[in-house]
């Protein structure tokens, strides 16, 4: 078990170690480890409000841990000077909840922007380059319309053509699945799913929709209570014996995670009773 | 007692606090070496937004302030016979006084208002955070050519505010009262003081430009992302600002005409 | 709105901008006789000043052809001394004949400086210019008359011939003075 651990590890590409991060009093995380494989799919779950984007802004190194490390391919983020942080930026890509996609511009100069940003390619080359990447997320037909013309599903299929403009070997997905109808849903599943094995990219898949994500990750960890409560492959998680894990894989409304925000007895506060 | 103290105390850290984080801002904006080829269009860009799109109000509430500065001086000025002195009376009040902070007050409310709700939408729609996940500093990229083209907007408007509200006053002045059109140019000419008067009001509206686009561009960049969050921030700038220029007037005109 | 379309409005609201300038400059205020270099400097020395104050126009019969640049008092003689500026076309044109008076416009008006001028003659014009003299013989006849040669004013000389400003009170003070005695 030792060993194979070892390997995981010489072979991940990020690396989370002993962080703990509080927001004001409220913590976060408590002393949370684990570690990214190169070139798979990695899933991140949790219930909602466990700070599972603060994550990804952690990686990002948009935040920075109260303690503990986080290293990106051996580089540690919290502590790189802030052009080795910008340099590490454009090996990385982020597609947010959002989208955000820059208003003011098409689809094309959205997707063109990192491009035009980071190399001195000319403008036929970035053409070029746009259009494989539209081509890509099947949005060629859509390159002269403006984000506000777009739906939702259309919109983060645009922001995923731009996160993967300037090739980067890790892409953060923040709630890929959230408030997308079952096709859209399917189609981010299977160009997440295909990029993941053409470009031959890691991904980062922060969630909550269980049987998306499971479909296809390589690798789930799971996250509640400050720390991670389990990670493995889909099928490992599928047996595992802790009861949180159950309950949130299958979604049962009550269990270790409670349905009830904590409170005064049911009873106390219809009768008045101060607590 | 304690607690209004401590209260008092809390409110004084959050504005150290506060002008600490846009003084940062700014300076994470505007200490770096421009880049001419990426950065002229998007100050063009941005002038255009800030400055030609505010010509419209800066000309039409120039025209009317200078006619109405016309119509009332010759009301005062007529009792004593000294009609003649309308045109300095004119010339001095807009470009000592009215022409920068005028130009400054509806500049944060067509302006500076517009790049706060801008701003704090990009904020509001994680486009910062992008643009910083896409190792671009969203200080370079979003707020300095903001800044920059306030700074040279303002001056310019204020420029044209003057100009405009003198042949305004023309207009009512000598057009429609009488005001002999030699005295008008003349008298004005021999009192008004290219030094004294014109580059000090521009020098003014220089700094009333950097106080209006700093407050906007922080608010914006410092608001909490949500609706409300982004109302508040737009209404704190046209107030802030608003406030801050008049503050700042009475300084500088302390300082340039009092001698 | 493409990127052509606005490189030309912010280009329009540029050079409104440079134009309004030009205007304030030219036409509102009178950036001709002041700072730049086409001026030189004469001094007068006065009695008394009156209200006259720096920047009051230099007058020939009402034309201005000059401003009051500064006022101090003679460190010796404890005399006001005015230090104006005058454009420089009437470079070495009056001669040091020429008197100056502190003149008031209107009863409650501003003071100014008027100065009536003499001509000086055209040898003296090309000795203060530093040019050859050309003899004339009308020059020569006028400077017999006087005894000495006619010098015209330049850069820096004085008018010795001033004219104080009148002070009411001093008026007054006299034209009682007067009738006490009469």
């Amino acid at each position: 078990m030792n060993i194979v651990m070892e390997s995981d590890l010489s072979q991940s590409i990020v690396e989370v170690k002993d962080v703990s991060f509080s927001r004001g009093d409220r913590s976060i995380y408590k002393n949370m480890s684990f570690s990214v494989p190169k070139g798979k799919i990695t899933a991140i779950m949790g219930p909602s409000g466990i700070g599972k984007t603060t994550m990804l802004r952690l990686i990002g190194g948009q935040l920075k841990p109260d303690s503990g490390d986080i290293l990106f391919e051996g580089g540690s983020i919290p502590n790189m000077s802030r052009k080795e942080l910008y340099e590490a930026r454009t090996k990385m890509s982020m597609l947010f909840q959002s989208g955000a996609l820059f208003t003011d511009m098409s689809v094309f100069d959205n997707i063109a922007f990192p491009i035009r940003e980071h190399t001195e390619l000319s403008e036929d080359l970035i053409r070029l380059v746009v259009l494989m990447k539209l081509q890509a997320v099947g949005l060629r037909g859509a390159k002269d319309l403006m984000p506000s013309e777009l739906s939702g599903g259309m919109a983060r299929r645009a922001a995923l053509a731009r996160a993967i403009a300037l090739d980067p070997e890790l892409i953060m997905y923040d709630e890929p699945f959230a408030g997308q109808d079952p096709i859209s849903m399917g189609v981010l599943v299977k160009l997440i799913k295909s990029l993941n094995e053409v470009l031959g990219l890691s991904s980062l898949i922060v969630t909550h929709d269980v049987n998306e994500v499971m479909s296809i990750a390589d690798h789930v960890i799971i996250i509640a209570d400050q720390g991670v409560i389990g990670c493995g492959t889909p099928d490992e998680m599928r047996n595992h014996e802790s009861p949180l894990v159950q309950q949130f894989l299958k979604g049962l409304s009550d269990g270790p995670v409670p349905f009830h925000f904590p409170a005064q007895t049911y009873a106390d506060e219809l009768l008045g009773e101060k607590a | 007692m304690l607690d209004l103290f401590q209260k008092l105390g809390h409110k004084t850290l959050g504005r150290f606090a506060a002008l600490g984080r846009s003084t940062y801002m700014l300076f994470g904006a505007l200490v770096n070496v421009p880049n001419f080829k990426k950065g002229t269009p998007l100050l063009i860009r941005q002038l255009y937004m800030v400055g030609s799109q505010s010509l419209l109000i800066i000309m039409v509430s120039g025209l009317f302030i200078g006619m109405v500065l016309a119509l009332q001086g010759y009301t005062v000025l007529v009792g004593y016979g000294a009609e003649d002195s309308l045109g300095p009376l004119v010339a001095l009040s807009l470009l000592r006084e009215l022409g920068p902070v005028v130009t400054a007050l509806l500049f944060a409310g067509r302006a500076g208002s517009a790049l706060t709700a801008e701003i704090g939408l990009m904020k509001a729609t994680e486009q910062l955070s992008s643009l910083e996940m896409m190792a671009i500093d969203p200080l370079k990229r979003i707020i300095a050519p903001r800044f920059w083209a306030g700074f040279i907007s303002m001056p310019l408007l204020a420029v044209i505010f003057s100009a405009v509200a003198i042949i305004g006053a023309h207009l009512v002045g000598v057009d429609w009262l009488g005001v002999d059109t030699g005295s008008f140019w003349s008298i004005m000419q021999s009192q008004v003081s290219f030094q004294q008067d014109i580059l000090n009001g521009i020098i003014k509206s220089f700094v009333f430009a950097i106080v209006v686009t700093w407050i906007a561009l922080y608010k914006g960049y410092d608001c909490v992302p949500t609706s409300e969050g982004i109302s508040k921030a737009t209404t704190e700038t046209v107030v802030h600002s608003s406030l801050a220029v008049l503050g700042f007037d009475f300084i500088l005109t302390a300082v340039m005409f009092t001698s | 709105m493409n990127s052509r379309k606005l490189e030309i409005l912010v280009g329009f609201f540029v050079a409104l901008g440079i134009l309004a300038f030009a205007m304030l400059a030219l036409k509102v205020a009178n950036s001709g006789i002041s700072g730049s270099g086409e001026t030189y400097t004469l001094n007068a020395k006065f009695e008394n000043i009156g209200s006259l104050k720096a920047r009051a126009p230099v007058k020939v019969g009402g034309v201005v052809i000059g401003r009051v640049e500064s006022i101090y008092v003679h460190p010796q003689e404890f005399l006001p001394v005015v230090n104006m500026t005058i454009d420089a076309q009437y470079l070495c044109r009056f001669s040091d004949t020429s008197s100056i008076s502190i003149l008031t416009s209107g009863i409650l008006g501003e003071q100014y400086l008027g100065i009536h001028p003499v001509i000086s003659p055209n040898s003296a014009e090309q000795r203060c210019l530093g040019q050859v003299v050309t003899e004339n013989k009308q020059d020569e006849a006028i400077d017999d008359l006087f005894g000495v040669d006619s010098k015209a004013l330049g850069d820096g000389d004085s008018i010795t011939d001033t004219k104080s400003a009148i002070v009411l009170e001093e008026l007054i003070g006299q034209f009682l003075f007067n009738q006490g005695s009469e």
